[in-house]
Parts: C-alpha cells; sequence; structure tokens
C-alpha cells in the first residue's frame, strides 16, 4: 500500500560548510559550524534561517559521538523567534535518511512549517570515532564486547565480512572494487577529500587493520557540517529549486539484527548483513518500486563490504551474489552512457564516505538531493529517482527514496 | 597472510563492570565455571544476560554449568594492541556455545598462529585474570 505520505514533503534547502580532514576544522567551534550548514541550506532554499521552526534530528541528536545538538543553544545562535517541533532518531547513523521521515511526521501534523536535520562532526583527539567503542567505560552489556579487542566499528565489521566471505564466497577483490569505483567519482569534485584515482597496487598495499579490512576500506575521518531543509510540497514551489520530492522513507529493524555488531548474537542469514532488509522492504510496499528502478543509489559507505551486503538487503541482486553483482561494474557511473554500466544501478556518484567526507551519511542525502534536481557534478542523465540509505549499525537503520518533482 | 602466534589481549588492561542481571556470570567465572542464561520457564538461552525473556517474557532465570566448548562462528585478526598501539597478533572470536543454543561469547583465542584460525574450528575455554580480581573466558584451539 502506498504511504500516506507519499509526494507531500521534499527536501528544498542543502547546505555544508568545507570539509576538513579530521581535527583540522578547529578553532571553529562545532555549533559555528552547525550554523554555516544551516544559514547555507536556508540560503539555497530562499528562506531566512529564522524561518525553520523545526529540528529533525538523528543520531540521538548526537554531533559526531560526544558532542550534542540542543535545540536551545541553536536558536540562541542563530535567533529563530519560535519552535514548534524538536525530535530525534535514536542510536547513530543508521538513522541519516530516516530523519527526513521524522521531519515529515512534524510538517504533516501542522507542528512545523520548515525543519532542518543536520550533522556537525569535529573529531577532537578524545573525540575520535575509530577508537570509540574501546574508548567508552565499561558497563554491563559492553563488558561481553569490549575485552575481546573489537575496538572500532571496523573491527566489528570485519567480522560480518569474515562470515559473508565463508558462506557466500565473497571475494577481496569486490571490495577493492567499492573502493576504487567510488573513487573514480571523486577526480571531478573540488571538495572531496580523496581525489586521485586508486591504483590496484595502492589498495593492496594498504594495511590491513582488521584482516580483512584494510585501511582504504575503512571510510574517511571527517569534520564538517551539512544541514538540509524539509518543507511541505506547497511551500516548496516557493523555494529557489526544483523540489527533491519524499517518495518513501522508513526507519527501524528486525530484531534478528538488533544491537547488531555491538551485539554479535544476530543468526545467519543476518549476521552477514547490513541489517537492512526491513526498512528496504518497507520503502518498496511504500513505493511499489524495487531496487532496479533506481537511477543512482546513494549507499551509505562507512565500511566498504557494507555497501555489497546493502547491495543485497535492498535486491539489486539476490543474497550472496553481491561479490560478483560488483565486480560485473555494475556500481560504476560512466558519463559516457549518461551514467549507467552494464545494466546496474551507479552508486555513490558523490564519491561516498570512503572518498568525498564522512559525515555520518548527510553527504549521501545532498547527492541524492542534487541527482534529483538534475545539478549533481556526476548526474546520472534523467534521474528520477534516488535512493539514500543510513548506516548500518544498531537499530534503527533507516532508508529514503527521493524523486523527480 | 602470516601472523604467528595468536595471544589473548593482556587481562591487566580489561576492565568490565556488572549489574544485577549480569553478575551472575561474572562470578561463576570468576570460579572457572562458564554459564549462560537461561529462561527458567522456557529453557531459551540469551547473552548478554537481559531481565527478561524475549521469547516468552518469563523473569525466572537459570545458569546451568556448560561444558566449556565452542565453535568459532567468525574471527577476525588485528595486529595493534588498543590499549597502547604496539605490535600484537589478537585474534577475536564469535563462538556459539556448547550446551546452549543461541548464545554466543566474544573472546580472543589462542593455542595456534592467527592464521590457522578457521570459522567451525573447536575451541575450549580459557580463563583469564582481568582487573578487580574478575575472570574473563577466553578460548584455546581445542
Ligand atoms: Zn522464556
Amino acid at each position: 500500500m502506498a504511504w500516506s505520505h507519499q509526494d507531500k514533503t521534499a527536501i528544498v534547502g542543502i547546505g555544508a560548510t568545507d570539509y576538513y580532514v579530521r581535527g583540522k576544522s578547529w578553532p571553529r567551534t562545532i555549533n559555528d559550524m552547525a550554523a554555516e550548514a544551516i544559514m547555507n541550506a536556508c540560503a539555497d532554499a530562499g528562506i531566512s534561517h529564522k524561518q525553520i521552526d523545526g529540528f529533525a534530528y538523528y543520531s540521538t541528536a548526537g554531533a559526531g559521538y560526544l558532542d550534542k545538538f540542543d535545540t536551545a543553544s541553536l536558536m540562541e545562535t542563530l535567533g529563530m523567534p519560535h519552535i514548534s517541533y524538536s525530535a530525534t532518531l535514536t542510536s547513530g547513523g543508521g538513522g541519516c535518511p530516516g530523519a527526513i521521515g521524522l521531519a515529515t511526521a512534524g510538517l504533516m501534523n501542522e507542528d512545523c512549517t520548515y525543519t532542518v536535520t543536520l550533522m556537525a562532526l569535529q573529531q577532537l583527539p578524545q573525540h575520535r570515532l575509530g577508537v570509540v567503542f574501546g574508548a567508552s567505560a565499561p558497563n554491563p552489556e559492553n563488558s561481553f564486547l569490549q575485552p575481546s579487542g573489537l575496538v572500532g566499528p571496523g573491527h566489528l565489521m570485519s567480522m560480518l565480512t569474515r562470515r559473508h566471505m565463508h558462506l557466500y564466497g565473497t571475494k577481496p577483490e569486490a571490495l577493492k572494487e567499492i573502493v576504487q569505483a567510488t573513487r573514480a567519482n571523486t577526480h571531478n569534485r573540488p571538495k572531496a577529500v580523496r581525489r586521485n584515482p586508486l591504483s590496484d597496487e595502492e589498495y593492496w598495499g594498504s594495511p590491513m587493520l582488521a584482516d580483512p579490512l584494510r585501511r582504504l576500506d575503512f571510510c574517511l575521518e571527517t569534520d564538517g557540517a551539512v544541514a538540509v531543509i524539509t518543507t511541505t510540497m506547497d511551500r516548496a514551489k516557493d523555494c529557489r529549486h526544483k523540489p527533491a520530492v519524499v517518495h518513501a522513507c522508513a526507519h527501524g529493524g528486525q530484531r534478528e539484527w538488533g544491537r547488531a555488531f555491538a551485539w554479535m548474537g544476530m543468526p545467519d542469514p543476518h549476521f552477514a548483513s547490513s541489517g537492512h532488509k526491513f526498512t528496504a522492504d518497507r520503502v518498496w510496499a511504500q513505493s511499489g518500486l524495487k531496487a532496479q528502478d533506481m537511477d543512482v543509489a546513494l549507499i551509505y559507505d562507512h565500511f566498504s563490504p557494507m555497501v555489497l551486503m546493502q547491495l543485497e538487503d535492498y535486491g539489486f541482486c539476490e543474497k550472496g551474489e553481491g561479490s560478483d553483482y560488483v565486480l560485473s561494474g555494475k556500481i560504476r557511473y560512466d558519463a559516457a552512457t549518461g551514467g549507467k554500466v552494464n545494466g546496474g544501478v551507479p552508486v555513490n556518484t558523490h564519491g561516498g564516505n570512503l572518498n568525498e567526507a564522512y559525515i555520518i551519511g548527510m553527504t549521501h542525502i545532498v547527492e541524492g538531493v542534487e541527482q534529483v534536481r538534475g545539478t549533481a557534478i556526476n548526474q546520472v542523465k534523467d534521474a528520477e529517482f534516488a535512493l539514500v540509505s543510513g548506516g548500518p549499525a544498531s537499530l534503527p537503520v533507516s532508508s529514503l527514496i527521493l524523486r523527480r518533482a | 597472510m602470516s601472523y604467528g602466534p595468536a595471544r589473548a589481549l593482556p587481562g591487566d588492561q580489561i576492565k568490565i563492570t556488572t549489574n544485577p542481571d549480569t553478575e551472575p556470570f561474572w562470578e561463576a567465572a570468576k570460579e572457572h565455571k562458564l554459564t549462560a542464561c537461561q529462561c527458567g520457564d522456557c529453557g531459551k538461552f540469551r547473552m548478554p544476560p537481559t531481565p527478561v525473556c524475549p521469547e516468552c517474557g518469563s523473569r525466572k532465570k537459570d545458569w546451568p554449568a556448560l561444558p566449556g566448548t565452542a565453535t568459532v562462528f567468525s574471527y577476525v585478526v588485528c595486529n595493534k594492541n588498543p590499549k597502547n598501539g604496539e605490535d600484537y597478533i589478537y585474534v577475536p572470536i564469535v563462538v556459539d556455545l556448547d550446551g546452549a543454543p543461541g548464545a554466543r561469547l566474544n573472546a580472543n583465542v589462542s593455542g595456534c598462529n592467527a592464521e590457522d584460525v578457521t570459522i567451525g574450528m573447536k575451541v575450549t575455554v580459557d580463563w583469564t585474570p582481568i582487573q578487580d580480581g574478575w575472570v574473563l573466558p577466553n578460548f584455546k584451539k581445542a
């Protein structure tokens, strides 16, 4: 059954700061970067930032992993006269595109008129995400994980990758292809952190941080902020750009995934997956579409194997066939063909978290908006539908389909 | 890839905390007894221990003595001590516990080279003293 809020709201503004290598944004403060991103997104929409009256966060309103957004502080900084909606999805980056559904809930309830969703990230030495699990104080729950020395998300996802390789014969070459195919999309992007083409030699020479994953399978560590503005379709008509219509959006997941790699109790076949099957099935049911109907897929790529497992969970290929799918070139973007290669769907035309910047998923929303506006740097010809996914992690994870107006 | 012997991480750098739901597991470990949280009504296992059985809703818990053997479900080879960054070969494993279907533990394995660890490998519990007098179940190749 079609989603009752289908095509009722749209993303009308996108804004960002520069992207900085981890720690290099200092002496800017995190609220300074958040304010710049919000003001840029409002300027892009053609509204004043003082018209913002809703906040729809994700990641438990986290700004990075130790800082927190606070709506009152942001009002104090930016001078919005009143706020009538302030809400967050729980857990972490899995909820990123789901926050647009949260924004839609506020807008459809007539609680608010212009809603901002944002992330700002500043990884000062004490805030480094890469060691966040190992550095956190022991608690009764993580005392069943932390002593094993699985100190960062990459170590944890390596455990899932090994199982996937065991069950399905997934090849390391497929992980290399994911990193190389998306790296090939940044050579023409001035803001991207990694722009040089990636040779086989450089990939294979990348050190094993948690065998079977190499450093280049891990995403960038970036500082910066990104914000997007969501509003109702009637208001969207008065904004500066063609609206990116919110066609389907879901967050959540199932018990067999649960706390995922912070738990490690997932039965097969959920263990070697991205945990996205539940929300994938929901957005397909909401829209009547399927993976092959997408013109571009912006797939959260904190770690290269999670792209492969999401391709399976969303149905771009069958479960266990991600390796062959990727190696057939189907995730590549080719400007000469209008985008698609070998009957596939281009993935992460912006370079993703692995190559462009890592702002906990927000860059994927921005690219989805630019693709359906028709203004992307690596534009897929006549792109009508863009899929955006949130980070495979503890529930909720989330999924969003944007549609050309 | 050739790594050499897999070692458990040093116990003196490991700290845990407990709560009333998890403490029976750790108290048994102190006496070198491997247990897992079992529902006192429906008999299903769950780990880590949680207050309510997710199958039937019961609050009754049993802590049966397990054989102390397990099977490697997946593993990762790591090469730096997370505490100080020094070279250190250790292999985090996820194991299925024998005698407790559905219950898993995360641990380190030793008793073989890191490159020789395989999924499906049989392992047996190996107790590591850690901070504050607690004892951690790690595993050795059987
Ligand atoms: Zn029960």
